[in-house]
C-alpha cells in the first residue's frame, strides 16, 4: 500500500527536479567551458524568471481551475519593487547575491500582498469575471507603474503619482523609478546559479503544495465546488491560498527578470506577456508541472533563436503552437504514442526475460 | 449566541420512533418549522424532525416534493427563510456549508458529486481535511509533521475504504469507476469527515436489486459500527421499509406524515400523496 502510494506521485516529482538538475548542470559545465555563445548565455537568467512564471501559473490554472490574465501584472510589481530596492541597497549591502535575494523576496512578498489584497474582492468572481478582473489589474498595473516616480535624498523615499516628471526636490535628490522611462542604469546583479536555485525552490513549494492537504483541497475545488464545501473546505481561503503563492512566486521571478536587465519599463509586463505565460502553460498541460518547465524553456528560446528569420519567425511560432497542441491533444497521436510505449515496454521485458534466462 | 436554546433529549416513546437505546442522549439533528421561499414559490415549509443519535430516518416523497432542498437547508447550501436547524445542539443560522459540515454533518448527492480527477484514495483525504492536523507552512515546506499527518491520513483512509470494501481500488482514478462503486465511495468521503449525522440523497438511485441489498446491509452496518444518525432521501421503497426506523413523507414541501414503516404503509394521506385519491 505504502509503495503504490509513494511511487507515482514521488517517481513524477523525482524526475521533475532530476530533469532541472541535470539541465542546470549541462549549462554551467558549458558556459564554464565557455563553449556558449553569448546571446545563449543571455537566455538562461530569463528562461529561469519563465519557468517560474509557468509553474506558478499552473499552479493557479492548472491545479486550483482558475484563470488569470494578469500574470505579468505580479511579475511587473515584483521587477519594479525589487529593482528599486537593490538600487536603494546598493551601498548598505555589498555582496550582490544577497542583494539579489533580498530583492527577490521583497518583491515577491510585495506581489503577494497585491494579490492578497486584489483577491478579496476577485475570488468572489468565477470563470470569465476573474478572468477579465486579471486581465484589469494586469492593464492597471502597467499603467501606475508608467506613472509612478520613485526616487530618494537626503530626508528618504519619495513616491509620487504624476503624468510629467516632478520638479527634484531636497537635496542629493534622484529618480531610480521614473515613469513611462522607467528605470536605466541597473547594476544587473541576476545570474543563473540564483535562476536555478529560484526554479528549485519554486518546485519544491509547488510540488510539496500539490501534494498535501492544502494541494488536495484546491484540486477538490477545482473539480466539484459544492462537494468541496460539503466536506468542509473553505472554498474561498484555497482559492486564495493558491492565488497568493502564485503572486509570491511571479513577484519573485520578477524581480529576478529586472536585475538582468540594465534598463526596464513597463510597457513590457503587458497583455502579451501574460498571454505568452498562459501559452507555456496549456502547451506544457494544465496542471502537469514537467510540463511548464520544458515548454516554458523551449517556447522562450524558439522565437528568440529565429530572430534572424525576423517576419517569418512569429508565422513559425503560431505554427509550432499549433502543431504541439495537436499532438498533444489529437486522440489519433494518443492512440499511436501508446502503441509504441506498449511496444517499447515489451521489447523492454524481453531483454530482461532473455537476461534471466 | 448560538446556544440559548433549550436542548432537547431524546424522549421515549413520544411518537414511538425513537429507538431505546438513544433515550436521554441529546439530538443530533433538531429541525424547527423550518421554510424556504424562492422568491413567490414556497419550496418547503413547517418542516420538523429530528433525530437521536443512532437513528436511521428515510424521508420520502413525490417527485418534486422537495427533498433534497430539505437536505440542502439542513447543510447550508440554502439559507433558511424560516425556521432553524441545530446539528448537535448548535444553530447554523448563517453559516456557510463548509462551516456546517465541521457542526458533524455530512451528505452524499443525488448526482453524483465526487472529484473525479483524482484518486479514490485521495477522494477520501480531502473529506478528511479538517481531520488532518498539518499547518499550511509544515505542507509547503514538508516538515516532519506533514509525513506523521500524512501516515495517519492514509491509515485512517485505508480502513475507512475497506469498510465499504473498496480497498483495493485506492489508486483508481474515481472518474473511471462504475456508478455503484462511486455512490459508494461519496458515502466513504462523507463518513471520512467524522460526522455525527451523515445524509444520503438518494443513495441506490442505479443500483441494480443485489447491489442494493448490499446497500441496506452497509447502511445499517454504518450505524451500528461508527455510532452516527443517517437521513436518507430513496424512491426504494423496499430500502426505506427495510431499513429505516422512521420515515417523514413530505409533498409539497409540507410533511405530511411522520412514523414507523407500519405507520408510513398504512396512512391514507401518503397513500394519496403517491397513488392519487380513490374515486368514489
Amino acid at each position: 500500500m505504502k509503495k503504490t502510494l509513494l511511487n507515482k506521485n514521488s517517481r513524477t516529482n523525482l524526475i521533475t527536479y532530476l530533469v532541472v538538475i541535470v539541465a542546470f548542470a549541462v549549462m554551467q559545465t558549458l558556459s564554464s567551458q565557455g563553449k556558449l555563445g553569448s546571446a545563449v548565455t543571455g537566455y538562461l537568467v530569463p528562461v529561469c524568471c519563465y519557468i517560474v512564471l509557468a509553474v506558478s501559473l499552473n499552479l493557479l490554472v492548472g491545479i486550483c481551475g482558475e484563470l488569470s490574465l494578469g500574470h505579468a501584472g505580479f511579475m511587473g510589481v515584483g521587477a519594479f519593487s525589487g529593482v528599486i530596492l537593490a538600487t536603494m541597497l546598493k551601498d548598505s549591502i555589498p555582496s550582490p547575491v544577497l542583494r539579489l535575494v533580498l530583492a527577490m523576496v521583497f518583491g515577491g512578498v510585495l506581489a503577494g500582498v497585491l494579490g492578497f489584497l486584489i483577491g478579496i474582492p476577485v475570488l468572489r468572481l468565477q470563470g470569465d469575471y476573474l478572468a477579465i478582473v486579471t486581465l484589469a489589474f494586469g492593464e492597471i498595473m502597467k499603467n501606475l507603474i508608467g506613472n509612478m516616480y520613485v526616487g530618494m535624498d537626503d530626508s528618504g523615499f519619495r513616491l509620487v503619482l504624476a503624468t510629467a516628471k516632478p520638479k527634484l526636490i531636497g537635496k542629493g535628490h534622484k529618480w531610480i523609478l521614473s515613469g513611462a522611462m522607467g528605470i536605466t542604469g541597473i547594476k544587473r546583479i541576476s545570474t543563473f546559479a540564483v535562476g536555478f536555485g529560484l526554479v528549485l525552490f519554486t518546485l519544491f513549494v509547488v510540488l510539496n503544495l500539490i501534494n498535501s492537504k492544502e494541494g488536495r483541497a484546491i484540486k477538490a475545488v477545482r473539480d466539484n465546488r459544492i462537494a468541496a464545501q460539503s466536506v468542509g473546505i473553505n472554498v474561498t481561503a484555497f482559492r486564495m491560498k493558491a492565488f497568493v503563492v502564485s503572486a509570491f512566486l511571479a513577484g519573485m521571478a520578477g524581480a529576478l527578470y529586472g536585475l538582468n536587465f540594465s534598463s526596464l519599463d513597463a510597457s513590457k509586463f503587458n497583455f502579451n506577456t501574460s498571454i505568452n505565460i498562459l501559452v507555456f502553460v496549456v502547451l506544457g498541460g494544465m496542471g502537469n508541472i514537467l510540463g511548464s518547465v520544458i515548454s516554458a524553456t523551449v517556447l522562450y528560446i524558439l522565437p528568440e533563436a529565429m530572430r534572424g528569420l525576423r517576419d517569418y519567425r512569429m508565422i513559425i511560432y503560431a505554427i509550432v503552437l499549433i502543431l504541439v497542441m495537436l499532438f498533444t491533444w489529437s486522440p489519433k497521436v494518443k492512440e499511436y504514442t501508446s502503441v509504441l510505449a506498449d511496444r517499447c515496454k515489451r521489447m523492454f521485458s524481453h531483454k530482461k526475460e532473455a537476461a534471466v534466462k | 449566541m448560538n446556544n440559548h436554546y433549550p436542548k432537547k433529549t431524546v424522549q421515549v416513546p413520544t411518537f414511538n420512533t425513537y429507538r431505546e437505546t438513544d433515550a436521554g442522549k441529546p439530538l443530533v439533528l433538531d429541525v424547527r418549522n423550518l421554510g424556504i421561499d424562492f422568491g413567490g414559490l414556497t419550496a418547503v415549509d413547517s418542516f420538523n424532525v429530528s433525530l437521536g443519535p443512532t437513528e436511521i430516518c428515510g424521508l420520502i416523497g413525490p417527485n418534486g416534493a422537495g427533498k433534497t432542498t430539505v437536505f440542502n437547508l439542513l447543510t447550508g447550501v440554502y439559507q433558511p427563510t424560516r425556521g432553524s436547524v441545530l446539528v448537535n445542539g448548535i444553530d447554523t443560522k448563517g453559516m456557510s456549508a463548509s462551516k456546517v459540515t465541521k457542526l458533524g454533518i455530512a451528505r452524499t448527492f443525488q448526482n453524483i458529486r465526487l472529484f473525479t480527477d483524482m484518486t479514490v484514495l485521495d477522494n477520501v483525504k480531502v473529506g478528511m481535511h479538517n481531520q488532518i492536523k498539518c499547518a499550511f507552512l509544515s505542507s509547503t515546506l514538508h516538515l516532519p509533521s506533514y509525513y506523521a499527518a500524512e501516515r495517519k491520513a492514509n491509515q485512517r483512509a485505508m480502513e475507512l475504504l475497506d469498510f465499504m470494501g473498496l480497498a483495493e481500488l485506492a489508486d483508481q482514478k474515481a472518474g473511471s469507476l462504475p456508478y455503484g462503486v462511486q455512490r459508494r465511495l461519496e458515502i466513504v468521503r462523507a463518513l471520512a469527515t467524522n460526522p455525527s449525522i451523515i445524509l444520503l440523497d438518494e443513495p441506490a438511485a442505479g443500483m441494480n436489486p443485489s447491489e442494493t441489498t448490499e446497500l441496506m446491509h452497509q447502511i445499517r452496518r454504518i450505524r451500528d459500527t461508527f455510532h452516527i444518525a443517517i437521513f436518507l432521501i430513496e424512491h426504494d421503497m423496499n430500502l426505506v421499509m427495510n431499513v429505516c426506523e422512521t420515515i417523514a413523507v413530505l409533498n409539497y414541501g409540507r410533511l405530511i406524515a411522520k412514523g414507523t414503516p407500519e405507520e408510513i404503509r398504512q396512512n391514507p394521506q401518503v397513500i394519496e400523496a403517491y397513488l392519487g385519491k380513490e374515486d368514489a
